[in-house]
């Protein structure tokens, strides 16, 4: 029996290219008003500035009662949006879902969490915004304190709380509800491997209890090991759905047909300026298996050409790594030397287990005389890093930037265990 | 199956009241939020509430009746005539800015989980129904000291909380929806408040607006809020408590046309909150 039917559903939102400044104030409504009023031609630019924009497209399924549906799509598939939707939070600008069942949506750890309450307090408070009775709520109320581990502050308001306790809190409250339908976004992203353990545990025992539960995830570890379906987004549409172990095979594959080279061909049309232009640049990862992508073992190598314009330039070349939130994670120079008119060819070679799984951005600047940058390409390339892991039983997502294996071990001297 | 829920674009139309009713009890969790957090980390805490209208009532008293010498109605002491509409201001003022700002202050609940929105502007009258209630106490104990009993008017009193509860609801509504937009709102409402103070018959009779300005009067008793705190007043003081029953009316022709547009107003923008907020 499907628990959920979406016919058609679409959203639209329009994006504003009305320069920077977005009339955010009356003034500027009315002061905005004037101008157009007065300056029919600028009121037309203005409306051509604006820019439809469709968040998801189209998209139709049905889900059973207890199925347990992954969701993956790369940032900007309309993950998010869908769930948004499907929560009530907003409207589909066309279509139509029926649900049938109370939902519960965690979209965020805490929802309301006032920070003067006390955990008790909270408790009540954030039972109530997710939709539990009070009777639910006293009901599981020390279940929901035990799962925490907060039973010591419960009096204290949360403000006072460490991150992790109150994360810990916000999911525990979630965790003891019980809707018939339970939407899940993202929120094994946080807590303690131990805490990760019990939430995974919770959410399986949601599962099995013959709730349906509907999962958003970048973690594809995770979604494999809850999940009997996926559904696959890309671009606002439904692209595939289906068994989870297929769905995830075929996104991997799909996220290495990404474009990791670039060429242009003709020199005078190619990026640069009078004393560089740009001729490739290439991302070569050396894949572990046919499904061709890269994770956290893959190493690669970045190629790039470029042609120099000007004879004899002493020329260097620096090149930044960027996590997908705008961190450098590191910047690597060439040494400086002299270079006839003429291609010049490079090569980075970037190891296996060093990178965090994650999206990453690449950018290159040519620099003359170690002083003066003559050419910056941001965004040069982009790639994702997949995880990988075997022999654990923890799916949070892992800390850090970098992934190194480095020599860890642990001894025990024999001296200190007799002394 | 008890939960049946359609999602579409415009709302959720015909199940609407019946969420806001099965949500209840949310109502007053929310309500019960902010009565509590109001006064966290404050030395005084809710002695505050008690203090306000205390100090603004020596205040007025002061200025409007030994300074400016204006005479209170017959047989009422000036004190108790200013404060009994203190009191009622007090609900009207506070509720109305509660609801006005109840979206914006709730905007991190509007982008993450939905319930009825209705029902953040609603838990919002509760500080402002508190303020009025500590008040009105402290209003009783002055009558006390007056030794001035109340009239039989005061059965009438329920109906004047109701007006007043719906013309803040109203007029808050109204202003909470465009808040989402335009964060102007937020500066223009403690003028409002302040305005209305002096606007209204609170720190003078309505008797000495009749007198000295006649020609303006039929338009001064056209400002709902007059017939409100008018109608309050004479409910506490009873008969000597100037209230013309004039006033009464386009109080309640205007607080029910504000309800009923302003809550269609509310529905046909709620579900875009989250776009703005």
């Amino acid at each position: 029996m499907h628990v959920i039917t979406a016919e058609n559903i679409s959203k639209k939102y329009i994006i504003d290219h009305q320069g920077i400044r977005k009339p955010s104030s009356l003034r500027d409504v009315v002061s905005d008003g004037f101008e157009q009023l007065f300056n029919k031609k600028k009121k037309d630019s203005a409306a051509t500035r604006k820019e439809e924009f469709w968040a998801l497209k189209d998209v139709n399924f049905t889900i059973d009662r207890g199925d347990r549906i992954g969701i993956v799509g790369h940032n900007g598939a309309g993950k998010s949006t869908l769930l948004k939707i499907l929560s009530r939070i907003t409207d589909p600008t066309t279509g139509q879902v029926s649900i049938d069942g109370r939902v519960a949506s965690l979209l965020e750890v805490g929802t309301g969490f006032h920070p003067e309450l006390t955990g008790r307090e909270n408790i009540f408070l954030n039972g109530a915004i997710l939709g539990m009775n009070k009777s639910e709520i006293k009901k599981s109320f020390d279940a929901i304190v035990d799962f925490a581990g907060v039973e010591k502050f419960l009096d204290t308001p949360v403000k006072r709380y460490s991150s992790g306790m109150y994360v810990r809190l916000g999911f525990a409250i979630a965790a003891h509800l019980e809707p018939e339908i339970m939407i899940i976004d993202e929120v094994l992203a946080v807590g303690d491997a131990e805490f990760q353990k019990k939430c995974l545990g919770k959410m399986r025992d949601v599962s099995e209890s013959g709730r349906t539960l509907l999962f958003v995830s970048h973690n594809l570890t995770a979604i494999q090991a809850l999940c009997n379906k996926s559904f696959y987004f890309e671009k606002g549409q439904l692209l595939d759905q289906g068994e989870t172990s297929r769905i995830v095979t075929s996104y991997l594959s799909r996220v290495s047909q990404k474009k990791l080279e670039r060429e242009w061909a003709d020199i005078d049309s190619a990026p640069g300026n009078d004393e560089i232009r740009v001729k490739s640049f290439k991302l070569l990862p050396d894949y572990l298996d046919e499904l061709m992508h890269i994770d956290v073992r893959t190493s690669m190598e970045i190629q790039f050409e470029f042609w120099n314009m000007v004879e004899d330039a002493q020329l260097n070349l620096s090149l930044h790594l960027y996590s997908f939130t705008g961190e450098c994670i590191f910047n690597v120079g060439t040494s400086s030397q002299a270079f006839a008119r003429g291609l010049i060819t490079g090569t980075l070679e970037i190891p296996g287990h060093f990178l965090n799984d994650g999206s990453y951005m690449i950018s290159i600047m040519v620099v003359k005389d170690t002083s003066s940058v003559i050419y910056n390409m941001e965004e040069a390339l982009t790639f994702d890093v997949e995880d990988f892991r075997e022999g654990v039983t923890w799916y949070g997502k892992w800390p850090g930037y970098i992934r190194p294996q480095l020599n860890f071990s642990l001894n025990q001297p024999e001296s200190v265990m007799n002394g | 199956m008890a939960y049946r829920t359609t999602i579409k674009a415009g709302g959720s139309g015909a199940d609407y009241w019946l969420d806001l009713w099965r949500n209840r009890q949310l109502l007053w969790i929310l309500s019960k939020r902010d009565i509590s957090v109001r006064y966290k980390q404050t030395l005084l805490g809710v002695a505050w509430s008690v203090l306000r209208p205390l100090m603004t009532m020596l205040v007025m008293v002061v200025v409007f009746s030994q300074v400016a010498k204006l005479p209170p109605d017959p047989n009422i002491p000036y004190p108790l005539m200013i404060l009994g509409g203190l009191t009622i201001w007090t609900f009207f003022s506070g509720a109305f800015s509660q609801v006005s700002n109840s979206i914006v202050l709730n905007s991190n609940l509007v982008s993450k989980v939905y319930f009825p929105r209705l029902l953040m502007p609603l838990s919002a009258v509760a500080v402002g129904f508190i303020d009025f209630l500590i008040s009105l106490v402290l209003f009783i104990g002055l009558s006390f000291y007056y030794n001035y009993l109340p009239s039989v008017n005061i059965v009438f009193l329920p109906l004047f909380l109701v007006l007043t509860f719906v013309s803040a609801l109203s007029f808050g509504l109204f202003f909470s929806v465009i808040n989402v937009r335009f964060r102007d709102i937020a500066q223009l409402i403690p003028f409002i408040v302040q305005v209305g103070m002096y606007a209204c018959p609170i720190a003078y009779s309505t008797r000495l607006v009749r007198d000295s300005l006649p020609q303006y009067y039929k338009y001064y008793i056209m400002n709902p809020a007059v017939g409100i705190i008018d109608g309050f007043k004479w409910c506490l003081l009873g008969d000597n408590s100037y209230f013309d029953l004039n006033s009464l009316y386009p109080t309640i022709i205007v607080s029910m046309v504000a309800l009923f547009l302003s809550v269609a107003y509310f529905r046909k923008k709620e579900n875009t909150f989250v776009d703005y907020i």
